[in-house]
């Protein structure tokens, strides 16, 4: 077959589309009607009991952090906050145990490598938010042995936290250092009788000991047509939406800014824009 | 045969007595991190494995050397290893289980450790490691018993434990490459994302296991009637010279390649484990404890003479031992997890509880040994001056 660059990116998409279709059409053939309705757009996730009108769809969802409008400490402290708080993430109140689903890290060790000597003291500084960057092929996924972490049809990379087995190789895989394990008992106290998560939200499981967590990109919200809550509270800094989807607000935004990744060059398709802007020179956000 | 392992001298009673109390205050503290989480070890949210993953990680090397002896004797014909390769393959059955057990405490949620069965996972390299040694395991039991038995029966082995034999000389790498694969296949882990990871842990591991199996020959002669012959410990002692050269050569290739091209984040663990970053150096002394041991260890063993005197050879063989205790068993670990993903230091200690409990395991592969030796032994003593092809 001749062999174009651009062509070839063509056919492939085709040829990937295609494949599906009549994979699933094979299977169908085999299974009957029961097996296609399940394989088709309607399927459930796992997390779902029901199917969900009003559940946002897209292909892979991603994020863009427009650090011009991330400037308040104010903010910042909202956003992890309230992800905290809804997703009953413990606070055992020491850096060794400690379990986060998306704090802040200085541009210096955010984007390691990226700083310089003469780069401006409020530049290497400014607190970055970071995330489970649910990357389009997930190290932690390769390495889990019991397919505990996985990969929604949504580009969503979740944890199942009734098979996790807690053996760690996920951490030791992911090199965004996304993923918290409980060392100790979330649902307990400390030694002074104050429990681990303060206010418990019933609507949202809490975790066991022994086993890994990290952000989920809100899926309890998604299924609702709800954005991830980080972005809710945000004041417009985050901006969630599917990569897949060139009609999107985030492709827009990529398309019209310039705008980095943490750590591309591993290969693992970091879903997580940053727009770092932010000096002096820039446009003041305010007036923006 | 296991009768033998019931029969004994006080001293074999005294020694299983001290193991058992090791084992119990293991057992006794296991039970303490069942209970209240992992959280009572050094381990942390930056360094999320640490001494249990590293003496697994050291273990399996002990487990794949047994193969430095069946290799010669049944694919050479190297005689002077005929009453010895039950040794090596009852020292990869004691270090296998340790290996097993050490995965074992270091899980979150051990009631679970089915899941890797009951949910295979090809693409998951631990998939692949829990079925090469599970593996590696049930060839060494297999072999080791029968041909132990025909032994004592003063028959020759049955001819379908052959295939099984070469089986496990061609299994005994695998168990170390798919092991080394566990690490050297994860971006962004500076220290570990090399090629010759697999290579160093294979020299590593033949001279390790056969330093420990000269230990064990001289002991075993020491206190028994059967004496594991004079050639083989000297054979062996060649075989720890070549193979502790290959490891310091292949460490020496790391070295340059992380500081030649200068590239930070290959050289930030090395600094981290030599010379320390900033005020963070808790490995340093233990690291160089390493280098030195390695050094002279070698300046020792590549002198004939020392190595034919057997006290000589025995004390070099300890510091190739410890020596790479220290790497592999330690400092490759926590090089892989410091500095960590966000370029800053968190360090780790293990704590007495995680120390306990490390040594608890320790105790049962010695237990383990122990009894399979003792069969081994009181077996040889018997059939004593009668030798059988196998």
């Amino acid at each position: 077959m001749p062999y174009s660059a651009k062509g070839e990116t063509v056919m492939s998409m085709n040829r990937r589309e295609f494949l599906k279709i009549a994979g699933v059409s094979t299977i169908a053939g085999l299974g009957g009607t029961a097996v296609f309705s399940h394989l088709g757009k309607n399927s459930l996730e796992a997390v779902q009991t029901s199917p969900n009108t009003d559940a946002l769809t897209g292909k892979q969802w991603g994020m863009v952090i427009d650090m011009d409008k991330l400037k308040s400490e104010e903010t910042i402290k909202k956003v992890t906050e309230a992800c905290h708080r809804i997703h009953n993430v413990p606070d055992f109140g020491n850096p060794k145990d400690e379990v986060k689903w998306i704090w802040t890290e200085t541009f210096e060790h955010s984007f390691p490598g990226q700083e310089h000597k003469y780069m401006s003291e409020d530049m290497m500084h400014k607190p970055f938010l970071l995330l489970c960057n649910h990357c389009t092929d997930p190290a932690c996924v390769r390495v889990c042995p019991t397919k505990a972490t996985f990969k929604r049809k949504d580009g969503i990379v979740m944890q199942d936290m009734h098979r996790c087995i807690g053996c760690r190789f996920c951490m030791a895989a992911c090199p965004f250092g996304a993923r918290s394990f409980n060392y100790r008992d979330p649902r307990g106290k400390d030694a002074n009788g104050n429990p681990f998560i303060k206010e418990e939200n019933k609507e949202y499981p809490t975790r066991m000991i022994g086993v890994v967590e990290k952000c989920t990109f809100c899926v309890e919200r998604i299924e609702k047509g709800l954005k991830p809550a980080c972005v809710e509270e945000s004041n417009g800094a985050l901006v969630f939406g599917d990569i897949d989807d060139p009609a999107s607000e985030i492709r827009r935004i990529l398309n019209s800014q310039y705008t980095i990744r943490r750590k591309p060059e591993l290969g693992t398709g970091p879903n997580i824009y940053y727009i770092i802007g932010g000096n002096d020179y820039a446009v003041v956000p305010e007036i923006r | 045969m296991l009768e033998k392992a019931l029969s004994g001298s006080k001293k074999y009673w005294t020694w299983i007595f001290i193991l058992l109390v090791f084992i119990g205050i293991g057992t006794v503290n296991y039970l303490r991190q069942f209970q209240t989480g992992l959280t009572i070890t050094g381990l942390s949210r930056d360094v999320s494995w640490g001494l249990y993953i590293g003496q697994f990680t050291f273990l399996v090397g002990v487990a794949a050397s047994g193969v430095m002896l069946v290799l010669p004797y049944y694919l050479h014909n190297f005689k002077q290893f005929a009453k010895i390769t039950i040794l090596g393959e009852f020292l990869a059955v004691s270090a296998v289980t340790m290996c097993m057990l050490f995965i074992f405490v270091d899980m979150g949620q051990p009631m679970r450790i089915m899941n890797v069965l009951l949910y295979p996972t090809p693409n998951s390299v631990m998939f692949w490691d829990a079925f090469v040694l599970s593996g590696y395991l049930a060839l060494n039991i297999i072999v080791g018993w029968v041909v132990l038995g025909s032994e004592k029966n003063g028959i020759a082995p049955p001819k379908w434990v052959k295939p099984l034999i070469y089986l496990s000389i061609a299994w005994a790498p695998s168990i170390h490459t798919v092991t080394a694969f566990l690490y050297s296949g994860l971006p962004g882990r500076h220290f570990w994302l090399s090629a010759i990871m697999a290579a160093r842990f294979l020299a590593s591991a033949f001279a390790a296991g056969p330093a420990l199996l000269i230990i064990l020959a001289l002991i075993i002669r020491k206190f028994t009637k059967f004496d594991p012959g004079k050639e083989a410990v000297q054979t062996l002692g060649k075989i720890v010279t070549y193979f502790m050269i290959t490891n310091v050569f292949f460490f020496g290739l790391e070295f340059f390649t992380a500081f030649y091209s200068n590239i930070p984040g290959h050289m930030h663990p090395f600094q981290y484990l030599f010379a320390g970053i900033g005020e963070y150096n808790k490995l340093v002394p233990l690291m160089w404890t390493s280098v030195i041991l390695a050094i002279a260890s070698i300046a020792l063993l590549i002198f004939p003479a020392v190595r034919r005197n057997e006290s000589t050879l025995a004390i070099a063989c300890a510091m190739v031992f410890i020596s790479l205790w220290i790497d592999k068993g330690f400092g490759l670990i926590i090089g892989g997890f410091v500095p960590n993903m966000f370029e800053t230091v968190t360090e780790y200690w293990p704590t007495m509880p995680e120390a306990l409990i490390t040594i608890g395991v320790w105790a049962v592969g010695l237990l383990v040994l122990t009894i399979l030796y003792k069969i081994a032994i009181t077996v040889r003593e018997e059939t004593a001056g009668v030798e059988i092809e196998h």
